[in-house]
């Protein structure tokens, strides 16, 4: 009895991670986002390494929190249309973990690879090995955090037509936080300070975000089916 | 302690003084029935009059403007996890993954309603007649294919209450025909459902109905 709602999580995560593999158009758009944004600064700006260098942790970070953003929306689109939301609603299996599984799916092939393509992103911008480490471990920290924060505003919105304007002003002020303490590290961490401190309040965020936004984004899909 | 209050009219699921109201308009007040094993009710009303709404009501995906629900007694809004064990709803959307096959589908039925045991489903979808379309995406096939993924969902769920909206739309004769056949077993099983349809039920037992317009 008990694996049941364990082996429900594990078939939605598999579910969702296949459809993403059927669609791999869709899932390269965020990412190819997040590539253009950061590869245009240099560009678009100076490819003078010590302003690039300046720059580069608000770049990426920027960069971090458009794409996730943009990915976001069509995280409960398509089971909302065809009535998969309503089933997995229905189902007797606890629903902040069913939508959990979905969520660890979206970051698996949305977060993941963001968090391996800043080591390269990092070169270009010609950011010390310092501060590489430092914007991998934010982004490790910091891109599960943007998923689960992001999803409790797509589970609010996916009822609604024109839901994308709202998503953007009901997530973005949260996402603020995460933006200040990811960047200050990568910052200190190139200026050669600590940055243990700024990684622990992302953890903390992080720990409290998965403990409570699974029963948020559950309340969430509850008013939008309703 | 506590006991459950169980009146003495009131039938295994039963709704009490049930309210609607859509966009300001109030489609059904004050709406009581109570349903026993073995039956079956038909909603019937004009369109707009809220049928669909009804049934989501009862589903518990969406809150009733007042009124309660009640299975075996208790309120389901206390006992969710509890009835949504025997229940089983099809809506207007099917429910079906358009990229996954109908198998596909079918396997995550299972995990989402585990039932002690598990059935062959490629022998399901033969039953539901769709051999030979096991293995292409669901977008695929036609609008009543579809509907028989969907309806393959009451042979997995080893539900007690179905809840069908619309189930017969898009079948074609034969499949209309297995279908309320399928409904007739239910109910000889002690099975209870309800369910919206355009037209009259050809079934053997006999159907209670239920007019959104009286209400």
């Amino acid at each position: 009895m008990a694996s049941r709602p364990l082996s429900a999580f594990w078939a939605i995560l598999r579910r969702d991670l296949l459809l993403a593999f059927r669609h791999r158009g869709e899932l390269a758009n965020p990412l190819l986002f997040f590539l253009m944004i950061v590869s245009l600064y240099p560009l678009g700006i100076s490819p003078e390494p010590d302003l690039l260098r300046a720059i580069a942790p608000g770049a990426v970070w920027i960069a971090a929190l458009l794409s996730a953003l943009f990915s976001m929306e069509n995280l409960f689109r398509g089971d909302f249309q065809d009535g998969t939301l309503e089933q997995i609603a229905l189902s007797p299996q606890p629903l902040p973990l069913l939508l959990a599984a979905k969520i660890l799916a979206h970051w698996l092939v949305s977060g993941l690879p963001m968090i391996l393509m800043a080591p390269v992103l990092a070169l270009l911008l010609s950011m010390p090995a310092a501060a590489t480490w430092a914007l991998v471990y934010t982004l490790a920290l910091g891109t599960p955090l943007l998923s689960l924060i992001g999803a409790v505003g797509t589970a609010l919105t996916v009822g609604l037509k024109r839901g994308g304007v709202l998503l953007t002003l009901l997530v973005m002020p949260l996402y603020i936080p995460i933006l200040i303490f990811a960047t200050n590290a990568v910052s200190a961490a190139a200026a050669g300070l600590p940055i243990s401190g700024q990684l622990y309040f992302l953890a903390a965020l992080l720990v409290l975000a998965l403990t409570l936004s699974p029963l948020a984004i559950a309340a969430a899909v509850r008013i939008s089916l309703g | 302690m506590e006991y459950p209050k169980l009146s003495k009219n009131k039938g295994l699921f039963s709704a009490e003084n049930l309210e609607c109201i859509r966009n300001d308009r109030v489609l059904f007040s004050r709406l009581d029935f109570s349903l026993d094993p073995g039956e079956i009710l038909h909603v019937e009303g004009e369109n707009g009059s809220g049928k669909t709404s009804l049934l989501r009501i009862l589903c518990g995906l969406s809150p009733p403007a007042s009124g309660e629900i009640y299975w075996q007694g208790e309120s389901v809004r206390k006992n969710r996890g509890r009835f949504l064990e025997k229940l089983a709803y099809i809506g207007h959307q099917a429910g079906i993954k358009g990229d996954l096959t109908p198998l596909e589908n079918l396997a995550l039925v299972l995990k989402l309603h585990p039932a002690d045991s598990e059935p062959d489903l490629s022998e399901v979808l033969t039953h539901v007649g769709l051999q030979g379309h096991e293995d292409v995406p669901a977008r695929t096939l036609s609008a009543g294919q579809r509907q028989r993924i969907a309806l393959a969902r009451l042979l997995l769920q080893k539900a007690v209450l179905w809840i069908l909206d619309e189930p017969f739309t898009s079948l074609d004769v034969q499949g209309r025909a297995w279908l309320q056949d399928l409904l007739d077993r239910h109910l000889k099983k002690g099975g209870m459902i309800i369910l919206t349809a355009h037209h009259l039920l050809e079934s053997s037992l006999p159907v209670r109905k239920l007019c959104l317009n009286d209400y």
